[in-house]
């Protein structure tokens, strides 16, 4: 499907990076304007880089330069960085965060949004992000709610939620989704998450040549 | 940041003495630590920007683990377990402590200005 607009709403710096980067990528390529809403600059990580090259001080600056470095990467045309703060998302004034989220929707007007899956998503600030999403794009009448795509990776979700619905092959966009990856260098040098060893091609292609996401029903 | 010089810590912790200080204290196993092993838990805190101001302070150990304590009038600020520091900024001092894998397991910052 063709998506002019798409708009992305995530709470950390790196939460494009494994999950979406390459279909932003491919829908770039294909023409789509994406902006990338960022809630927080991930003030609050704890990789620090190996040996650390940032503490809690500089992190949040070390971390804003990542983002838009993956940013590039990826071709994102409009990043916008809610200043919202790491670990609080589920306790924000939901006024507060409803209303940022809605003037954004309002403004960029989009056919589809990427977000995490609340409930589903392991970190409070991933399932504190997607039911914001949910929640506001809820009370829009349905002829004007934009299609939700929502990541998700807790333990539970396939038994409960089944199959994700919708598989993007990436193959093509390998590289930005590397490079957005690699952007994000304070955060992914930990061996759980890149392994101890430079990945074979095909090693690469097969974790990484599709990105899944579960559509949103309202139903 | 670099390993913990003992002596240097000790420094500004005695250079700071009686005077009022912005604090960072912060512990955290981590928002992923049930989704990776499912015998652990997901535990954190953070206290920011608390003023405090301490009598006497120490930093203790012979490393790579050091403690520090701080006592306060009515209290005491400790932590266990710091690693590492930065000195690049003489109005703020900054420890804290990294696992094997570089993440931060825990922090202890004070600073004249606020966090």
């Amino acid at each position: 499907m063709n998506h002019d607009k798409i708009l992305v709403i995530l709470p950390h710096p790196d939460d494009e990076a494994f999950g979406l980067s390459g279909t932003l990528a491919k829908y770039i390529e294909q023409g789509a304007q994406v902006t990338y809403a960022c809630l927080t600059l991930g003030e609050r990580g704890r990789n620090m880089g190996i040996p650390p090259f940032a503490n809690r001080v500089t992190l949040p600056a070390v971390r804003q330069k990542e983002l838009e470095a993956s940013c590039r990467a990826i071709g994102i045309q409009d990043l916008r960085m809610l200043g919202f703060h790491d670990k609080t998302i589920e306790f924000e004034d939901p006024k507060v965060l409803d209303q940022t989220l809605l003037d954004l929707i309002h403004e960029i007007q989009p056919t589809l949004i990427f977000t995490f899956y609340p409930g589903y998503s392991v970190h409070p600030d991933h399932d504190a992000t997607g039911a914001a999403v949910v929640r506001i794009v809820e009370r829009l009448a349905a002829s004007e709610r934009p299609i939700v795509q929502c990541l998700a990776f807790s333990k539970d979700t396939k038994k409960d939620l089944g199959n994700p619905d919708v598989s993007v092959d990436i193959k093509e966009f390998l590289q930005n989704k590397l490079q957005s990856i690699r952007a994000h260098r304070s955060q992914f040098q930990a061996a759980e998450l890149m392994g101890k060893e430079e990945m074979a091609e095909a090693e690469l292609l097969q974790r990484f040549g599709t990105e899944k996401f579960y559509t949103y029903s309202w139903s | 940041m670099q390993v913990i010089h003992k002596e240097e810590v000790q420094h500004r912790i005695d250079s700071w003495q009686d005077q009022d200080l912005y604090v960072h204290l912060e512990m955290t196993m981590g928002a992923y630590a049930a989704h990776f092993d499912s015998n652990k838990q997901p535990a954190a805190n953070f206290l920011t920007n608390a003023v405090v101001r301490y009598s006497h302070g120490t930093i203790a150990g012979d490393g790579p683990f050091y403690r520090v304590g701080l006592k306060m009038d009515h209290g005491w600020i400790y932590t266990e377990g710091l690693t590492e520091w930065d000195e690049t900024d003489a109005d703020q001092l900054i420890l804290a402590g990294h696992d094997a894998q570089g993440k931060l397991v825990v922090s202890l910052q004070l600073s004249r200005e606020p966090f």
